[in-house]
């Protein structure tokens, strides 16, 4: 224990005009904390399944982020290939372990490598945890089959995306996090919440996209997988 | 840095005579609070959550220990290790000795308040280690060796001309001759200049907007990315944070994060938001090493149970600035420190000392409009009357300001005194303007008449009309 | 009416007393015409706001026992000011802190205050007003009667059923004028900024009159309308509302 710590906490508890919490009160924070509770949750997140993937693709646009829907996790290839061609991107793609097993090349002449980004990398591709239809946000989680770095160092972000894994709020998802925690807890090391492509408006107020993150944010929404 | 708060009033008058920032305050004044409102008109529970974000606030405080013991265990627990600092000398030498340990030669880092606070850059370079900013704002700002105007945008001040200045001294590397003349180009030189500085930094180093005691999780919003990049490339990621940062639960800090980015730039939710607990995991392939968060207290501990209390509970979204009239006539820098705006008022006393931030509280006319924006409804103008009280209760006042006052409220608390001292003073006031209805100058009121003309009085007070007053019909 | 009518004891304000007692006479007569008796107490000086908002708790408290001891025989007690009305029914109680007696004296009398429009409209419920005034109009609110007191709608709908007024909306009326009370003399300089700014909204709406509900406020506007060289009238709401527009404009000969 520092010297600065204990300062710190008896400086606390002075002005609170008590000791440690009564067990009767720490009973009560416990409960607060290991059994959480929402608070005012949103009317417009709080919608059917339907309902909830129109209103992820809509705030995911409005914020920038573009969004392709395909019916099954074959046809993902094509729509990456696609957008990469329609906005003359290169073709070569750093993916995340977690979708290394779609058939990138197959069909198509996109060049898939799995692993971390570099700073080289200009496309990287990545699955996610889910959707919030609440904000359009995405929910990444990091671990041995999605990397972080891909999230943030490739000039282009695209994320493929379960529709059956969209969601209404973030709530939802610290609830099933919170339902299949292990021995380290409900969070990996990293959560991102990511709404749209990196921006600044730092100089003159003026709104620009593709500030150190991606320039470009593009989800390929998957009907008929429910992985 | 030195605080210039003393200076409040001449660093008002310059700001208000520079053109550029008076142009820059406009495009604030008319963009974040617009911004803003759009926003909250989407979202028909921005009141209820107003109050949950308050209420989730006013528990921190009130368990803050219990809160932040369970944070520590948590970090721990995770890999992490949490350092308490008392003040802000206690924070730098955390800070410079993780970053020795690590033989760091670069530093990078991502916009932090505690950071400007506690002045790390400077202790840093001062032991031979390179801190680099790496929001764009505080970058520019970084090179231009100033301090941040504004809590979420401290470049705010500047044009793109004074930018591309700064960045064609600073960049060497690049042909003298390029065009920065939009701000597409400036951005992509410092993406360039700092995607080097992202890939080289032995220790990224980020704020937090948020501390989760439920799972020792650490809280960072930007919207560029750069605080992702600080803190997943180098080996050792340290997070400097003010203590009463903590917040209960991963439930509370969505609550909160629905009031933040809404109140701060008028986003439904910033580009990203990360959730951080400890460091890399066995198997993950990035992500750092060494997980540290330092706490800083630095006299915020001294504020729980105070007058100031509620303002712990603060979230650092800029609202009351971008809403307050003196910060839009005179900008961040004229409050001569790290924080500006009705918060930086309230908060900087407690930091530097009221003596020497007296003008701060007084350069407000208590309109109220930053306790309405406010998302969780800190009573802003009751604290700014707080300072005045210690300082007048303290003699810290102006000597003039104290025997004026002490001469009006003599009077006002003698009705009949009063009334005979006034009356022919308005008689003789209401002659005098008679012919114009107004005066262009006039003794002992100058600081009225300095920007505007005083409409002369009537020349009688109601009162001795209504004395006249025929009974029944006026 | 079956009820007596009520007993309203009219806190004038220092300002209009010593500046304006036209304002004061309009809300008598708003007041009357609506059925109420009006008093106004011979031992009213100020509310005590300058001294409290300098931080100077004593005086601030030394006037407000005698606003209150004044004032709480009446039913309600009317302020053609939401500033001064705010002071009373927001924080005289704070004053009290320790003084539970007096402070429940302070609560009490404040639930009965009320700023003239809000008084009219809200617990009078007055429908309109038999008034004429030929011109296009603004409004500014001021700070005080907007957020303490939550004075917005009433006087717009009272000035509805003025004949002949029009009333254009500034897009910043809810933006304070710069005035603060001792804040314009203290830092006469950032004051001056703010107020242009208000002067600017003002004029940008083309209208002829800018109208408010605090003199405070209006002196302010009007004096820096003035020294630009603006023919904007300046004037306080009730002197529109009570027809009682026949002298001069504030800041005007």
């Amino acid at each position: 224990m520092s010297e600065a710590r204990a300062h710190i906490f008896a400086t606390i508890r002075r002005a609170l005009g008590r000791q440690a919490p009564s067990a009767e009160q720490a009973a009560a924070l416990h409960r607060r904390l290991d059994a959480p509770e929402p608070n005012v949750i949103p009317a417009r997140a709080q919608i059917d399944a339907p309902a909830r993937i129109g209103l992820f693709i809509a705030e995911a646009e409005r914020a920038d982020a573009t969004v392709a829907r395909v019916a099954t996790v074959d046809d993902v290839p094509r729509a990456v290939a696609d957008y990469l061609a329609a906005n003359n991107l290169p073709s070569v793609l750093k993916v995340a372990p977690a979708v290394a097993d779609i058939p990138w090349s197959e069909r198509t002449a996109l060049s898939a490598v799995a692993g971390v980004a570099g700073g080289g990398d200009p496309v990287g591709v990545t699955g996610a945890f889910a959707g919030v239809a609440e904000t359009g946000t995405l929910v990444l989680l990091s671990g041995p089959d999605s990397p972080t770095t891909l999230n943030f160092l490739p000039d282009t972000h695209i994320v493929v995306l379960a529709a059956a894994r969209i969601v209404g709020t973030y709530e939802d998802t610290w609830r099933s996090l919170r339902a299949a925690a292990g021995g380290d807890g409900p969070l990996p090391r990293t959560v991102n919440w990511i709404t749209g492509p990196s921006r600044t408006a730092d100089i003159e107020q003026t709104l620009l996209l593709g500030a150190h993150g991606p320039r470009r944010l593009h989800i390929v929404l998957v009907d008929g997988d429910d992985g | 840095m030195e605080a210039t708060t003393r200076n409040f009033e001449r660093n008002a008058r310059k700001a208000l005579a520079d053109t550029k920032l008076q142009e820059a305050l406009a495009r604030l004044s008319h963009g974040f609070p617009a911004k803003r409102r759009q926003a909250i008109a989407r979202l028909p529970e921005f009141e209820a959550l107003r109050d949950a974000a308050r209420d989730i606030r006013n528990d921190v405080l009130e368990n803050l220990d219990f809160y932040l013991e369970r944070f520590e265990t948590r970090v721990g627990e995770r890999g992490g290790q949490v350092h308490w600092a008392r003040d802000a000398a206690e924070a730098r030498s955390l800070v410079l000795k993780i970053c020795q340990d690590a033989g760091a030669r670069t530093v990078t880092k991502s916009k932090s308040m505690i950071g400007e606070e506690i002045a790390i850059n400077e202790h840093l370079e001062a032991n031979g280690i390179t801190p680099v900013e790496t929001d764009l704002g505080e970058y520019i700002i970084q090179i231009r060796r100033e301090p941040p105007s504004h809590l979420i945008a401290p470049a705010i001040h500047l044009s793109k001309g004074q930018v591309a200045e700064s960045f064609k001294e600073k960049h060497g590397q690049f042909p003298k001759d390029r065009s920065l003349e939009e701000p597409r180009a400036l951005l992509d030189e410092a993406r360039t200049v700092l995607r080097e500085s992202f890939l080289e930094a032995d220790v990224g180093m980020t704020g937090a907007n948020m501390l989760v005691a439920e799972t020792g999780t650490v809280v960072v919003v930007t919207n560029e990315g750069n605080a992702d990049l600080t803190m997943s490339l180098p080996r050792v990621h340290i997070v400097i944070a003010s203590l009463e940062k903590v917040v209960p639960t991963l439930d509370d800090a969505a609550t909160l994060l629905r009031v933040l980015a809404r109140s701060a730039t008028g986003q439904e939710i910033s580009v990203y938001t990360t959730f951080s607990t400890g460091p890399r995991r066995p198997g993950d392939l990035d992500g750092p090493e060494a997980f540290h968060v330092v706490l800083l207290d630095n006299g915020r501990t001294t504020m729980l149970g105070s007058e100031l209390h509620e303002m712990l509970r603060c979230i650092r979204c800029g609202a009351c600035l971008n809403e307050c009239p003196i910060y839009r006539a005179v900008g961040g820098h004229a409050y001569g420190w790290v924080y500006s705006g009705p918060m930086g008022a309230v908060l900087t006393p407690v930091l530097i000392g009221i003596e020497h931030a007296g003008d701060l509280p007084n350069a407000s006319t208590l309109c109220g409009k930053c306790e309405d924006v406010c998302p969780v409804r800190i009573p802003l103008p009751r604290m700014l009357r707080h300072w005045r009280q210690r300082q007048f209760e303290g003699n810290q006042s102006s000597a003039a300001s104290r025997y004026g006052l002490k001469a009006w409220a003599f009077l006002a608390r003698r009705p009949a005194l009063y009334r005979l001292a006034v009356g022919p003073a308005v008689a003789v006031l209401g002659m005098l303007g008679r012919r114009r209805g107004r005066f262009r100058r006039l003794p002992l009121a100058g600081g009225w008449t300095a920007s505007r003309d005083l409409p002369a009085p009537a020349g009688r007070t109601f009162l001795a009309l209504w004395r006249k007053r025929p009974a029944g019909r006026p | 009416m079956s009820s007596p009518p009520p007993n309203v004891g009219l806190f004038v304000t220092c300002l209009v007393d010593l500046m304006r007692p036209v304002v004061g006479f309009a809300a008598v007569k708003l007041l009357e015409d609506a059925g109420c008796v009006v008093s106004v107490p011979a031992a009213q000086t100020c509310c005590g706001q300058p001294a409290y908002n300098a931080g100077d708790q004593t005086d601030a408290r030394a006037i407000a026992r005698q606003v209150i001891a004044a004032f709480e025989g009446f039913d309600y007690v009317v302020v053609p000011s939401g500033s001064c009305a705010g002071m009373i029914r927001v924080h005289f109680p704070g004053l009290f802190a320790g003084d539970a007696p007096m402070a429940g004296r302070a609560r009490a009398l404040g639930e009965r205050t009320f700023e003239l429009t809000q008084f009219l409209r809200d617990v009078l419920q007055v429908p309109d007003v038999e008034a004429e005034y030929i011109g296009t109009a603004t409004y500014h609110d001021g700070c005080a009667g907007l957020r303490e007191m939550g004075v917005k709608e009433q006087p717009r709908a009272l000035l509805a059923a003025v004949r002949g007024l029009e009333l254009k909306e500034g897009g910043e009326a809810e933006i304070c004028c710069g005035f603060g009370g001792l804040f314009c003399v203290k830092y006469p300089d950032i004051s001056g900024r703010i107020v242009d700014g208000k002067v600017d909204d003002v004029l940008a709406t083309g209208a002829d009159t800018l109208l408010g509900g605090d003199l405070g406020c209006l002196l302010n506007v009007a004096g820096r309308l003035k020294r630009r060289g603006s023919d904007v009238r300046v004037r306080h709401v009730a002197e529109v509302l009570a027809g009682m527009t026949d002298g001069p404009p504030i800041g005007d000969p």
